[in-house]
């Protein structure tokens, strides 16, 4: 299991490299001169000059680069040009409430997906199963913002049961995670269903119901641990797909995240604040991918040991 | 079994009439189309005909779904919005899926180290969850509609990219690949005649469900001000200006979101009735 930590680690190296370059490259293909952004629109050529060297703007591409990732993989992330807040300072703040609300939608959404997958596929063909199905290829198609509009005239606007927007206690987070996560339990509940009937089709299931042993026990013991083998690849890719998901839910509920915080920041162009946030973006999926894969080689001994 | 020898066209269509909800969707696809070529001559209003006398009235018979906030008939604004929406759709997906397939076909083919550099490429390209992608490009190029079509084929490319290369390093191997390589055909025609054909069927069900993703992916920019500006009639721009008047004219919110909610949901079933149309062929 070690060895494969190790190789799985060496691996995704390459990929940070990449995905450092690209987005150095990336905030420096960005229109107008961030420097002259930074220093206002009152400062003297000499003024931007040395407001350049101090970004870390000034010197060949190469050496930019390599200051640039000295100072990322230390933690300086430079000076948010709108707010003159330290970068780290600014994503500190919102680092956490995206955090939480990608989570709590994670656990409920998994729950929730799984269980209708199971309900459905063990009811393969029923009323009950094309009916659930149905509302899961509806969840997979529904915009998350206009979601989040209805779910707001309808328990602030018209009833006044939870607040617009905003954070701070647990009925903050009924509307934004269920707008973020209903999508995430539709996947699962689809992609849970396929693999569950696929598994029941196995000999091994067939044994154990010729050895007398219980539907249920069958269901839960047998197929679903054979079956959620996939789910959590698929768990891996959803927590991805809800950072993403995230961005737009936060403006849409004015929620303090990180989401909001790079939309806000395209806007004003504030770029070291984009460039650490998309950087953070890409290290947090590649290391939420990378657990994944230790957790189904955990689940699956033929992947470890090959 | 009868006997009659089938066109693979044939043969498809044969499977496909089979799936009911995927020929309502299919055709509910025509239609939103046929809407869109045919806005001028259909939509009741001009969608940017400002009338201050009617301001936020709701659904009458003068309008049908009520007017915005400058009086402009939302019917109306929402059959313009499908031509934007089905634009940016079409495109985007079509400029992903010609630079991916062709990726995918050239790194499954050739393989060795021009496979390797291709694919880590691709990893790069899908260690960005898929809108953080498409708003980083936008930041590039500045907010706008053309930039999102080219911020979304961007993260459209990686997806198609894996998925035609795995199928060529499957077809590369098969007994008719081999035969006519053997009788001296050469690499881009044994590409483009023998194997890319091989690959089409899976491509064509990933496209219909990428339309679905990228038009949801547009409304999602424009919601958030990234994408269309306002006096468009594009749909999430339509959201995003209604979200003012919650409470005091629901239908700004109802109805564009009723328009995205059933145009992806007829793109997400379409594909998901050609794969098992497909799926079966390539079985058999």
């Amino acid at each position: 299991m070690l060895s494969y930590l190790l190789r799985r680690l060496a691996g995704s190296l390459p990929v940070l490299l990449a995905v450092s370059i690209f987005v150095f490259g990336f905030v420096h293909a960005l229109p107008g001169d961030p420097a002259r952004l930074q220093a206002g629109p009152e400062a003297s050529p000499a003024e931007i000059e040395a407001i350049r060297a101090d970004m870390g703007l000034d010197g060949p591409i190469w050496s930019q680069y390599l200051r640039w990732a000295g100072h990322t993989v230390q933690g300086q992330l430079g000076v948010s040009t709108k707010t003159r807040q330290p970068v780290a300072q600014v994503i500190g703040e919102r680092f956490w409430p995206t955090m939480w609300l990608t989570l709590v939608s994670m656990v409920w959404s998994t729950v929730l997906g799984v269980g209708l997958g199971v309900f459905s596929a063990l009811r393969r063909g029923s009323a009950a199963d094309q009916a659930s199905m149905v509302v899961a290829i509806s969840g997979v198609s529904f915009p998350s913002f206009w979601l989040g509009l209805l779910l707001i005239d309808l328990f602030s606007v018209q009833l006044g049961w939870l607040p617009t927007g905003g954070y701070g206690t647990w009925q903050h987070y009924v509307m934004p995670s269920f707008t973020l996560g209903i999508g995430v339990a539709a996947v699962m509940a689809r992609f849970t269903r396929s693999a569950f009937v696929e598994v029941a089709r196995e000999d091994f299931v067939r044994t154990a119901r010729m050895k007398g042993l219980s539907r249920s026990v069958v269901a839960w013991k047998h197929t679903l641990r054979n079956a959620l083998i996939p789910v959590i690849t698929l768990t891996g890719l959803q927590f991805g797909f809800l950072l993403g998901g995230a961005i737009v839910v936060e403006t849409v509920f004015s929620w303090p995240g990180l989401g909001r915080l790079l939309v806000d920041s395209v806007s004003f162009r504030d770029y070291p604040v984009i460039q650490a946030e998309i950087m953070l973006f890409s290290v947090e999926f590649l290391l939420i991918n990378l657990g994944v894969d230790l957790l189904y080689a955990a689940a699956n001994p033929e992947i470890r040991l090959s | 079994m009868s006997d009659t020898i089938r066109t693979p066209f044939g043969e498809f269509w044969r499977r496909f009439k089979r799936q009911r909800v995927a020929l309502v969707a299919g055709g509910l696809i025509v239609l939103v189309i046929l809407a869109a070529i045919a806005a001028p001559l259909i939509a009741p209003y001009a969608p940017a005909e400002p009338d201050y006398n009617s301001i936020l009235e709701g659904p009458s018979a003068a309008h049908f779904l009520g007017t915005d906030a400058y009086g402009r008939d939302v019917l109306s604004r929402i059959i313009w919005g499908a031509q934007v929406s089905l634009t940016v759709g079409f495109l985007s997906v079509a400029l992903g899926l010609l630079v991916g397939v062709a990726l995918g076909l050239v790194s499954g083919f050739l393989g060795g180290w021009v496979d390797s550099i291709l694919m880590r490429l691709m990893d790069v390209l899908l260690a960005f969850p898929g809108i953080v992608l498409a708003i980083g490009v936008v930041a590039v190029l500045g907010p706008g509609i053309d930039n999102v079509i080219y911020a979304i084929a961007v993260f459209s490319v990686p997806v198609f990219a894996r998925l035609v290369r795995g199928s060529a390093l499957a077809l590369k191997q098969s007994l008719y690949v081999q035969a006519a390589r053997t009788i001296g055909v050469r690499a881009p025609a044994l590409m483009l005649r023998h194997i890319l054909p091989g690959c089409l069927p899976a491509v064509i069900v990933y496209a219909s469900l990428r339309l679905g993703t990228s038009i949801l992916t547009a409304a999602s920019l424009s919601f958030i001000g990234l994408g269309a500006r306002p006096p468009s009639p594009e749909w999430g721009a339509m959201l995003a200006d209604g979200r003012s008047y919650l409470g005091v004219a629901d239908h700004l919110t109802l109805f564009p979101g009723i328009a995205i909610f059933l145009v992806v949901l007829a793109f997400n079933l379409l594909g998901d009735g050609l794969r098992d149309a497909l799926d079966q062929k390539l079985r058999t």
